[in-house]
């Protein structure tokens, strides 16, 4: 049991440091760190430009806006590791030549992907940080530090990572029975995500059974309580269709939701990679 | 004697019936490897060993049949096995291009738990066996492809394995390159007794020079498997003849002759090299005629000894390449 724990540490923690030095390491570190800054800032001028082109100012609505600012800064946790998690198997399989060597190694391929989740995770966290503090210095994003509900943000954030990881694990399980079609179909669950989650928009402009859906996902929960932890100032309760329930509460719909991802992730993951060795899968190539 | 490998009876189909796909890569094969052998493979492209060597790696489950490696079956214990076994493949240059060959080496030998120290000392020995210490340090996308390669079997036998396979681990490779590996290869076996080897080539050299039992393997179906030296023994009552002659048409398709087994041609610039396995050497005039007939000169023609190759020749019909 020790042993086995003591396995999968070390897979985590190898894989993480594949993961950080490819996404480092590709230039010197001073390029590194522009690019880290202006990637996610000029990203944000996209919905700043939008919300501005349709209201007219970002202080018309400062409730909405900051409903769209945080919730697409946390988005880009969903877009990025999701789908780079899933990439990890196309770019091992096709581009280093490397994934049957991983495979065959005397760990969980499972927890690889993970580990591989955690760097990238790592990068986009900078971004978002990054984006936050734009935000709270450009254009009047209302972030509190000072009354955030810390424990909760903690206990919110760690689950709804963890969540995202796990349906990204899921997804790279697919990639190993898909060619080149694997990033649209990662891009179109994220966009689906993007849909239904009130990212930008609440939920309740949708119909009842897109809002149903919404419901059912796991990020609903996650954005509403990232923004109720680091906007307390405002209420968003109205907007978000989501007001009636406490913090507690959409803590509780996160958990469960998670939950009922985490054990669906897992079994996508396992059938596909079973399906991946029965059909002869793990090696193909197709993109490169 | 405990078995190494045990096949049994496997049979491997790409394509479901719908798919426009449906090939036979491995038809009804049996074989035994046993502990501490050298064992090789002998085929040519698209004969079923890169296959074989998939199935027992793990990465790919049989339609058919029973795999059993070091006691473990492949389908249900493969987490049992993969503590014990590697596998380096030629052919297909794999490595992460932004770390170095020290960085690559030293992730994979922490995905199989070798204690630091002992990772340390092993990767620093087999890099200065194979040239490539001054390297050690040089990302991995800026070295030659044989310094890939052998990085690449540097990988495989750092983590120590009591079986490991290597498929074609020579493909594509320099003379220089191709020998460090095999004289490498040859120490190991002789250097560590008990451990496996599974080589897949169709280099007739490599296999003869290298294995202690062959299995000739096309089409899916073994062919026949022993000794290189049991291999040619069977081919005592065959001759084998080398031609040179002028290029002419036709080269590739001779008649069917009484006592001719099979036949081997390579072209080289404006000549073409005929290597004939033949049962009774009076067909050797009728091979002449043939020649002559379709324009062909006879630059130069002698008795050879047997290979690994003439034993394919006879029992395929055509050569290897």
């Amino acid at each position: 049991m020790r042993d086995a724990l003591r396995r999968d540490l070390r897979t985590i923690r190898w894989s993480a440091w594949l993961g950080w030095q490819m996404e480092s390491n590709w230039t010197n570190p001073l390029l590194f760190l522009v690019y880290s800054i202006v990637k996610p800032v000029f990203g944000t001028f996209i919905l700043v430009f939008m919300f501005v082109i349709i209201l007219g100012d970002v202080a018309t609505d400062p409730v909405l806006f900051s409903y769209m600012y945080v919730g697409n800064a946390f988005y880009m946790f969903v877009a990025q590791v999701m789908f780079g998690v899933a990439y990890v198997v196309q770019e091992d399989r096709e581009r280093f030549k490397t994934l049957k060597q991983v495979y065959i190694a005397p760990i969980s391929f499972f927890l690889y992907v993970v580990g591989r989740a955690l760097s990238k995770m790592a990068v986009t966290a900078l971004a978002v940080v990054i984006t936050l503090v734009f935000g709270v210095m450009a254009l009047d994003v209302a972030v509190d530090l000072g009354q955030t509900a810390w424990l909760m943000f903690g206990i919110g954030l760690f689950i709804g990572l963890a969540c995202i990881c796990t349906i990204g694990v899921a997804l790279a399980g697919v990639t190993f029975l898909t060619a080149r079609h694997s990033s649209g179909i990662n891009e179109g669950i994220a966009g689906l995500f993007y849909l239904f989650c009130g990212v930008v928009y609440p939920i309740t402009v949708l119909p009842q059974w897109a809002q149903n859906i919404g419901l059912a996902i796991p990020i609903t929960y996650w954005l509403e309580l990232m923004r109720r932890s680091l906007v307390p100032s405002m209420d968003f309760s109205e907007m978000s269709g989501l007001g009636e329930y406490s913090d507690l509460s959409i803590l509780l719909f996160l958990t469960l939701s998670s939950m009922a991802f985490l054990i669906l992730s897992i079994g996508i993951f396992k059938y596909a990679d079973h399906l991946a060795r029965k059909k002869g899968k793990l090696d193909m190539n197709s993109t490169y | 004697m405990r078995y190494a490998i045990e096949v049994d009876h496997v049979t491997r189909v790409f394509g479901g019936k719908g798919d426009k796909v449906h090939a036979k890569a491995l038809d009804d094969i049996s074989l035994q490897v046993d502990e501490g052998e050298l064992f090789g493979l002998l085929g040519p492209n698209g004969a079923g060993k890169t296959t074989l060597i998939k199935i027992l790696a793990t990465l790919l489950l049989p339609s058919e049949g029973s795999v059993r490696v070091l006691g473990h079956d492949v389908v249900k214990e493969y987490n049992k096995i993969r503590a014990r076994i590697n596998m380096v493949s030629g052919g297909e240059i794999s490595g992460y291009g932004l770390l170095t060959v020290r960085e690559n080496l030293w992730m994979f030998s922490q995905f199989y738990g070798i204690p630091p120290k002992v990772a340390r000392q092993r990767m620093d020995d087999l890099l200065e066996r194979f040239g490539l210490l001054d390297k050690a340090d040089a990302k991995v996308r800026t070295i030659s492809t044989g310094q890939k390669q052998k990085m690449n079997v540097i990988r495989g036998f750092v983590t120590d394995p009591d079986l490991i396979y290597l498929d074609e681990p020579t493909l594509g490779l320099d003379v220089n390159a191709s020998l460090a590996i095999r004289s490498f290869l040859r120490k190991w076996v002789k250097d560590t007794p008990g451990k496996t080897m599974l080589l897949t080539t169709h280099y007739m050299v490599e296999a003869d020079e290298l294995c202690d039992r062959v299995a000739i393997i096309d089409q899916g179906r073994i062919l026949a498997c022993d000794s290189p030296s049991n291999l040619k023994r069977m081919l005592k009552r065959a001759t084998t003849f080398d031609i040179e002659t002028t290029a002419f048409p036709g080269l590739d398709s001779m008649p069917s002759m009484d006592g001719l087994q099979g036949y081997n041609s390579k072209s080289v610039g404006d000549r073409a090299l005929t290597r004939f396995v033949v049962n009774d050497e009076a067909v050797i005039s009728e091979i002449i005629s043939h020649i002559s007939s379709k324009g062909g000169r006879i630059i130069a023609l002698g008795k050879s000894e047997a290979t690994l190759e003439d034993v394919f020749i006879h029992l395929v019909g055509r050569g290897l390449e």
